[in-house]
């Protein structure tokens, strides 16, 4: 801070945050520290050599996954469709059955206040299950193949998706509407000439956001069985073949950027 | 008497239509090519559904209570895992936002080369990472921790990008016609403007952080995950009961107290 020498200034200047405010910042910021520095030593227990002997070691990994074997790339093209067909069926199974269930947990519609509760405790358990654990389950039941993995993708999609479309259904102007019944529009009327122009822009945006994560979610359920390139790769890794690995690593990292790109020049193109 | 008419439709360009045409067809395409592409054996699904329905489902919902102290541990070990992770990912996100932010560093090429280093970074799955770290550390919970670390900071400096662009440059304008140097704009102009959704997205990628650390025990890498993939491959469904019910509670705990405290913040 700078020093005032200002004769016009009789007073000591105030702080500018209160005594109190950083009494309290302070003891959160050491809190903070405290349970990092416990989190980092817990968590690195059981690990040989300690810190600097894994930087070390990132040296020695990238000559085991370097230079990628290309070669592989024609090979796994097959599984790497699978993979982004699966994302597509989850993602439109999704989008179908979010509609219903986004229209129950929107609290300007489901005027039944129970049911409303019911269906929005529901999504939000859902939603803290787990992509992949979602996969563990499906696949103990239906074994291991792509059907567990889009059931996976599905279930998991449809929680994010209700919850993102039913809070737009809730942000709806709701006086266009009164004004179509006002003027004798009957309910299919009012539904697609005021509800669906208001909603549709952010629906689509929101149907296109969950695609992403689906796509980036499917490329590893194959870690569990559940199909697609993430069973070639669990198999890659498994054989200790690291330059495969990486040949399969580098094309999901190049199908998420494209995907991702098309997705996002598609959404700008949309609001 | 005086005909009324509906008012003019606004005429369509051609340009939009054919636009429109080509999307549909493509859409029609991509359809097309999924369902040719996935063939699912429905009777043998349907075979193995009867046959493990009963050994799945109800024991979900039955846990297995003498697992709880070895789920308490692995699951204290993934919010440290997320803890660890996120802090250090806010804290990395920093200097990557800033180069990210147009008004910042004033440079276009500058600007893009930060925000193609955060998208690259974004498109790393977390597991994907988490086996990288995996084979680089060794398995165990340190390798989940790099794995948050790396792939939050991707989402953390577009984020913290997006919230330094769009701070009050006048405030920056103003201190600099005053006479400010660089380091007093920082601390007094810029920073007071940005902490708290600094902030509140730190806590936010925490939050996600928290489920993603869930299931990186899936690969190797600590927490929770490890016990998940060893109760499906010994097909210990109990315990698997416990799992999930451990992960939804502390989930949905972070999420209250996180959606809580962002409230506060901002």
């Amino acid at each position: 801070m700078t020093k005032q020498n200002n004769s016009l200034s009789l007073k000591k200047t105030p702080p500018i945050y209160p005594v109190k405010t950083k009494t309290q910042i302070t003891i959160i910021f050491f809190v903070i520290l405290g349970f990092y520095l416990f989190s980092m030593m817990y968590t690195q227990r059981e690990m040989v050599g300690g810190f600097g002997n894994a930087l070390g070691n990132m040296g020695v990994v990238i000559e085991k996954f370097f230079p990628p074997n290309l070669k592989v790339l024609p090979a796994v093209w097959g599984p790497m469709a699978q993979t982004i067909q699966m994302a597509i069926i989850a993602t439109t199974a999704a989008t179908i059955l979010t509609i219903p269930l986004a229209l129950l947990s929107a609290q300007n519609i489901a005027t039944f206040k129970p049911l409303y509760v019911f269906t929005r405790t529901l999504l939000n358990i859902l939603r803290t299950i787990p992509d992949l654990v979602l996969a563990v389950i499906f696949v103990g039941l239906f074994g291991i193949g792509l059907l567990p993995g889009i059931l996976a993708l599905f279930i998991f999609s449809l929680g994010i998706l209700a919850k993102l479309i039913s809070e737009t259904i809730e942000s709806v102007d709701m006086n266009p509407l009164e004004a179509m019944r006002a003027s004798g529009a009957n309910v299919y009327q009012v539904i697609f000439f005021g509800l669906v122009p208001q909603v549709l822009p952010q629906f689509t945006s929101f149907v296109l956001y969950v695609f992403e994560i689906n796509i980036r979610a499917s490329v590893v359920l194959g870690l569990v069985g559940a199909g697609g390139i993430g069973l070639v790769l669990d198999q890659q890794l498994g054989f200790y073949n690291y330059p495969n690995a990486m040949a399969i690593i580098i094309m999901i990292f190049v199908v998420v950027i494209v995907i991702e790109y098309i997705s996002n020049k598609l959404r700008e193109a949309l609001i | 008497m005086t005909t009324y008419s509906l008012p003019p439709k606004p005429k369509k360009s051609r340009f939009k239509m054919i636009k429109k045409v080509t999307i549909f067809l493509l859409i029609i395409a991509m359809y097309v090519w999924t369902f040719l592409g996935i063939n699912i054996d429905w009777g043998r699904a349907f075979e193995r559904v009867v046959n493990n329905f009963h050994r799945v489902i109800p024991k979900l919902f039955s846990p297995d209570w003498s697992a709880t102290n070895d789920v308490f541990w692995s699951i204290l070990e993934t919010i440290f895992i997320a803890f660890a992770g996120s802090l250090m990912a806010a804290i990395l996100a920093i200097p990557l936002g800033f180069l990210a932010a147009q008004n910042m560093t004033g440079s276009k090429i500058l600007t893009t080369a930060g925000k193609w280093i955060l998208s690259a970074v974004r498109a790393f799955p977390d597991i994907i990472l988490a086996i990288l770290f995996v084979v680089a550390v060794g398995p165990n919970a340190f390798a989940g921790v790099l794995a948050i670390a790396i792939g939050s900071t991707g989402m953390l400096g577009k984020l913290y990008s997006e919230v330094i662009e769009s701070i009050d440059m006048d405030v920056v304008e103003a201190m600099e016609a005053n006479g400010a140097n660089k380091i007093q704009i920082l601390f007094y102009g810029v920073m007071p403007q940005i902490i708290p959704e600094f902030l509140s997205y730190a806590i936010y990628r925490f939050e996600i952080d928290i489920r993603a650390s869930s299931i990186l025990g899936i690969v190797g890498a600590g927490g929770i995950g490890t016990m998940i993939i060893f109760a499906a491959n010994n097909r210990n469904w109990n315990e698997m009961g416990l799992i999930l019910l451990a992960i939804i509670i502390v989930v949905t705990i972070i999420d209250f107290i996180s959606a809580r405290i962002r409230r506060k913040i901002v």
